[in-house]
């Protein structure tokens, strides 16, 4: 039985794989590229110092975005406001670092601090709406998704920028208490020509630490995910759903808040248009799917999207170049395979479950078709 | 993601179902005719627009080039939202619409310049439309949650739109220019289509025939007069009272575009600005547009009166009774979505050939997400779902134009937060219409302390709407029923 499940856990991932393998191969011969060109250019990127360590940098704000999504998952609540909430928290996090009369290292903890109650803030009103109006959370953080694209650069031109230098568009550069070290030190060999090791891999990995203390080893994270998956019992049990559905939003929020900070901690020091990572918000939901929402998980996709992100360079200065989009579409493809592996598994173990049940209880075997045998449980 | 909010019970809808028709009855405007409901609509925004600009001194807000773009910029977000319904209406939650627009836009500017024009839009529909079919697959036949299948299409439907433009164009980005797009036309009057010649004293027998037309249309089309008739010729009397209506309200509407530019010459307040407006939107129409909306009137005839969209409708309502009384489901479904693909997929290609001339990535801009946005504002139905459309389009019109051409627009919005006020008091909502009067006059004094109304915001101004719509007005909103719950076929055991 237990070998059973275990074996259906690990299904999963290695159908999907196997599922997203085959599909972009077959999308590449369609096109008329070869999939071993694409492989072996993957292949190098693994052995590669330089490359791995590009990856990590980059998967460090698609981690902190995947979990911010993904605690509004363990409560049904869809969180597609993170692309909003972590750029106005980014650009009043700049403004406010460079401004706060904060002693020496302080500093840091005060950027973090207003990063999180500005995305907490932000989110929350999604929060307050979905449970107090009745709005959907997820046409909310949409409009405020806007909202926010709107505020950040009309902030920026008109309140933040800073006037003492140039035509770059930009918050005042963070002082010295507010900026991080880089961590080249931790690399065996020191680090290759090119590339640093971004310090902001120490905040994803305190908030994966937090992510799986508050959700799994707290009373809140045993209320909020009996909420996300009975909210008739939680209620029964005395949880109030319209508390935990602002304070679940709030907290992704405050989460989403932290994924700009790697160029406000780290190089440039401050807010630009240019520098400042967009996208992120999106992403975050597919990495939240792909690691089933489990801290651990939610890791390895964001190293896996980072990975295919960073061969794109590759796959372009190879000879002859290939089309970097391929890189696009394994994501895509991964995220369906991965997304249509699990329900189809889930189904089987239903099944079987059924069966099982069924068999115990010393019952005919449902005599029905398989695909009502779940309900005649 | 599950819909169900664990604090609704079944006492609270009936109890909001109850205070929905009182207020009902309570508002004479809830009570006219839809069609004269939007035409009053109408004319009130055209005299607050007019009266927002005699006091602020601009003129662009009723500028006939200032509609003719809104128009424009109205229709991909209209056949978004309008692809939107029909899976929504089925139970299917498509937030996959930007995906599938993408897939029109590529798709129908490598139709147009493989094949021509016309190739061009019917292979971006069908792009669309294999992206529906994508998201309804996913949903229908493996059960994979709605949203979660839309952001996957999303994703894909970008990449994919990428790869095969660096495949086929060599351009990571963007395609080479259409060498041609489809036509425009200009709507006709009712004396082109008669070959007369429009002259002064025909101008008044113009406005005679609208009257009756108008006073013919509401007295004698009463279902009371038209029910003896219609049993008498039965089978074919039950079309006679539909047909009548599209028919005088089709006259209707050719006599307007007729007097338009009579009306534009007037210099009274409100006439010639809505003699401006018509002209506007029906000088240089593309056939794109004509399309579109087209659509519009076609999706209510076909889900609200047909069978079949009985039938589709009911299966977002309640699939366990449609299932009992042997509708396919599944089918039903993978239909409404498909549907739902190609129109986002003719809104991509609306894009294509409105503005750009070619496929570029990233041209959608979340349209797709603003056209479920702008379906919602509309709860659910056709002629809502428009006007929410249009209020995104107007808005991206006006941020095209001068900062002070847009500041007046504060002051179109303090005057519509007097007339709503007008309204809550007539129904009796007191509590809304006393913060409906501090919105307007916190709006007024921005009016009076800013000479113009930042860009950065004018951006957003529409979305802001939507928020405070779906703020106040979220319990008068009626989703379908089992809008994005999963359903298996026997799930009712």
């Amino acid at each position: 039985m237990t070998r059973n499940r275990l074996a259906l856990t690990l299904a999963a991932p290695v159908l999907a794989i196997v599922v997203a393998t085959i599909a972009s191969a077959i999308a590449l011969v369609l096109t008329g590229y070869a999939p071993g060109d694409v492989l072996s250019i993957l292949a190098d990127q693994a052995t590669s110092v330089r490359d791995l360590l590009r990856t990590v940098n980059r998967a460090g704000p698609y981690y902190v975005s995947g979990v911010a999504v993904a605690i509004g998952f363990k409560m049904n609540l869809f969180n597609i406001g993170v692309e909003g909430q972590y750029r106005l928290a980014g650009v009043v996090a700049a403004a406010a670092g460079a401004a706060l009369p904060l002693p020496g290292p302080t500093r840091v903890i005060g950027i973090l601090a207003v990063a999180v109650l500005v995305g907490a803030a932000w989110s929350g009103l999604a929060g307050l709406l979905r449970a107090y109006r009745g709005v959907s959370e997820v046409i909310a953080t949409i409009m405020l998704n806007a909202i926010a694209l709107g505020l950040t650069p009309f902030l920026l031109t008109r309140y933040f920028e800073d006037d003492s230098e140039g035509f770059a568009v930009r918050t005042r550069p963070i002082p010295s208490g507010g900026r991080l070290p880089f961590l080249d030190f931790l690399i065996p060999g020191g680090a290759p020509a090119g590339a640093r090791f971004n310090p902001f891999i120490l905040i994803a990995i305190a908030v994966g630490v937090v992510y799986y203390v508050l959700i799994w080893r707290s009373r809140f994270g045993y209320d909020l995910r009996a909420s996300g998956s009975n909210p008739h019992a939680a209620r029964a049990s005395g949880v109030d759903a319209k508390r935990m559905t602002v304070i679940a939003m709030a907290i992704s929020g405050g989460i989403a808040g932290l994924v700009g900070l790697s160029t406000i901690l780290s190089t440039p020091y401050s807010y630009t248009e240019e520098s400042f990572l967009s996208g992120l918000g999106f992403t975050g939901i597919a990495i939240a799917l792909l690691g089933r929402n489990h801290p651990v998980g939610i890791a390895l996709g964001a190293f896996l999207w980072a990975f295919i992100d960073v061969s794109r360079t590759a796959l372009s200065s190879a000879t002859p170049p290939l089309p970097r989009e391929i890189a696009t579409i394994m994501q895509g493809i991964i995220v369906f395979s991965v997304v249509i592996a699990y329900e189809v598994v889930a189904r089987i173990a239903e099944r079987r479950d059924a069966a099982e049940v069924a068999r115990r209880t010393e019952d005919p075997p449902p005599t029905t078709e398989p695909s009502t045998a779940g309900a005649a449980s | 993601m599950t819909v169900v909010d664990p604090d609704t019970t079944a006492a609270d809808t009936v109890a909001s179902a109850a205070d929905a028709e009182a207020a009902r009855r309570r508002d004479p405007i809830a009570r006219l005719p839809v069609s004269v409901r939007f035409a009053l609509y109408a004319v009130v925004f055209v005299f607050v627009l007019t009266a927002a600009e005699q006091i602020s001194g601009q003129s662009r807000l009723t500028a006939a080039n200032t509609w003719a773009s809104a128009l424009k910029l109205t229709i991909p977000i209209a056949l978004a939202a309008l692809g939107g319904l029909w899976a929504e209406r089925a139970g299917i939650v498509n937030i996959g619409l930007e995906g599938m627009m993408i897939l029109g836009t590529f798709f129908g500017a490598w139709g147009c310049i493989q094949f021509g024009p016309w190739q061009g839009v019917l292979i971006g529909v069908l792009g669309g439309a294999v992206g529906g079919l994508v998201h309804a697959i996913a949903v229908v036949a493996f059960g994979v949650d709605h949203i979660v299948s839309g952001v996957a299409v999303n994703i894909l439907a970008a990449g994919v739109t990428q790869f095969l433009n660096f495949d086929w164009f060599g351009s990571t980005n963007q395609s080479p220019r259409l060498p041609e797009v489809v036509g425009s036309v200009r709507v006709p009057g009712l004396h082109d289509l008669l070959g007369a010649r429009l002259t002064g004293p025909s101008l008044l027998v113009w406005l005679a025939a609208l009257v009756v037309l108008a006073v013919a249309a509401v007295r004698f089309l009463t279902p009371e007069r038209v029910e003896p008739l219609r049993r008498r010729l039965s089978p074919v009397g039950s079309f006679a009272r539909p047909a009548a209506v599209t028919v005088l309200g089709l006259l209707g509407l050719l006599v307007v575009v007729d007097l338009a530019p009579y009306l534009a010459r007037q210099e009274r307040f409100g006439i010639s600005e809505f003699g401006r407006i018509v002209m506007g939107l029906t000088a240089e129409v593309s056939w794109i547009v004509v399309i579109g909306v087209v659509a519009f009137p076609l999706t209510t005839l076909i889900l609200w009166h047909t069978k079949f969209g009985l039938r589709l409708r009911s299966v977002g309502e309640d699939p366990v009774a449609a299932e009992s009384v042997g509708v396919n489901v599944y089918r039903m479904k993978v239909v409404a979505t498909t549907v739902s693909g190609a129109l986002a997929g003719l809104g991509g290609v609306s894009l294509v050939y409105l503005f750009a001339n070619q496929y570029r990535a990233g041209q959608t801009n979340g349209r797709g997400y603003i056209g479920l946005a702008a379906m919602i504002f509309g709860n659910w139905r056709p002629g809502g779902t428009a006007v929410g459309a249009g209020l995104f389009g107007f808005t991206d019109t006006l941020s095209l134009l001068s900062g002070q051409a847009t500041h007046a627009l504060l002051l179109v919005v303090a005057i519509g937060a007097g007339v709503m006020v007008l309204r809550a008091i007539i129904t009796g909502r007191w509590l809304s219409s006393l913060a409906i009067v501090a919105a307007g006059l916190a709006v007024y004094g921005w009016y009076l302390v800013t000479d113009e109304l930042p860009n950065e915001i004018v951006v957003f101004l529409p979305h802001l709407t939507t928020l405070l719509v779906l703020t106040f007005a979220s319990q008068r909103l009626r989703p379908p029923a089992a809008d994005g719950q999963p359903y298996r076929r026997g799930q009712a055991g």
